[in-house]
């Protein structure tokens, strides 16, 4: 059999989702947020929830997400998703709602907001992008960037006795009774990007339950911010954002013991 | 059993990260000589050797890849 009698339409395993526009995304080639888009896009298809989605953008490089899923968008100023989120969850309880955000936006400027919405056991689903760089503004440093690592502001590396500590959240917030489901992700390889995917939709799924905010991290890389190739990007994060922020779930309420 | 699969790339999209050529079990992707309207070198299936297991395609950020598969 030749590889023109395999490719019909009849044999399609895999297509892009429908959800996803077709508007060429403007992310760097290898960028993380294109991947965690699709996989959004591929649970809200699956779950056949479309049109009753809403969801909230932040500020960022992320923050075109509205022109590439084709659900119901806000559009929050800096770091204010959350609050955001909560009033839509609050006034449309049968929603589904959930916020996309990065590390600059979240972990930083929205530190309270996320912290507080988390306090107050909001039914909201977050999806956290950490790749420890501002990726948007230039490679600047974050809260959440390592020590040692090089940024546009931090040229010789981030150095604790200047720049303090990186913020590790998910941990912090999974101490908070209003969290329902927390847990880090990846999206490098297939692996863990099926993972991610189904780690995604449990979150979709408790936040209809009404037992409190589900948190997804995705550890992701800005190769461009990073001044590497996407590839030797993916590699750098398994070598030295992994043993930092390692993977798995940190909090899940409803897991049998 | 086994399968047979196939890819086809949309090579105006696609910008050439290479993150599928690294994913790819059977070495049936790499990205090509020729550029497209952009100037990045697009992804292009080569051999036979795909089994049609979407990896390529689920890591894809630009989700440029459409993946068939065949039983044989």
């Amino acid at each position: 059999m030749n590889i023109e009698d395999i490719k019909k339409p009849e044999n399609i395993v895999y297509k892009k989702t429908p959800i996803l526009t077709d508007n060429v995304m403007h992310y760097c080639p290898g960028c993380s947020h294109g991947t965690v888009h699709k996989l959004i896009a591929e649970v809200i298809e699956e779950m056949g929830i479309q049109e009753e989605t809403i969801a909230v953008s932040p500020v960022g490089c992320s923050v075109f997400a509205y022109n590439y899923l084709n659900v119901d968008w806000q559009q929050a100023a800096h770091g204010r998703a959350p609050a955001l989120a909560t009033a839509a969850k609050r006034l449309n309880p049968e929603k589904y709602v959930f916020t996309y955000q990065g590390d600059g936006d979240l972990a930083s400027i929205g530190t309270a907001e996320i912290i507080h919405a988390c306090s107050r056991g909001e039914n909201i689903v977050v999806i956290f992008i950490n790749n420890g760089i501002y990726g948007m503004t230039g490679g600047q440093m974050a809260p959440t960037t390592l020590l040692g690592m090089k940024t546009s502001t931090t040229p010789y590396g981030r150095d604790a006795k200047l720049n303090g500590f990186p913020l590790v959240l998910a941990p912090m917030i999974a101490q908070l009774d209003g969290t329902a489901f927390i847990t880090r992700q990846s999206v490098h390889t297939a692996v863990a990007a099926r993972k991610a995917k189904a780690a995604i939709k449990k979150a979709f799924e408790y936040s209809q339950k009404g037992i409190g905010l589900s948190f997804v991290e995705i550890v992701a890389t800005c190769n461009s911010g990073w001044k590497m190739s996407p590839t030797a990007a993916n590699k750098w994060m398994v070598e030295n954002m992994f043993p930092k922020y390692p993977l798995g779930d940190i909090k899940d309420v409803l897991k049998q013991e | 059993m086994a399968f047979k699969g196939a890819i086809e790339v949309d090579t105006a999209k696609c910008k050439g990260c290479g993150v599928c050529v690294e994913n790819c079990p059977t070495k049936s992707i790499e990205l090509s000589k020729m550029v497209n309207s952009k100037g990045y070198n697009y992804a292009e299936m080569v051999g036979e050797a795909c089994i049609g297991c979407s990896n390529c395609a689920i890591v894809c950020p630009d989700s440029v890849i459409t993946v068939y598969r065949v039983k044989i």
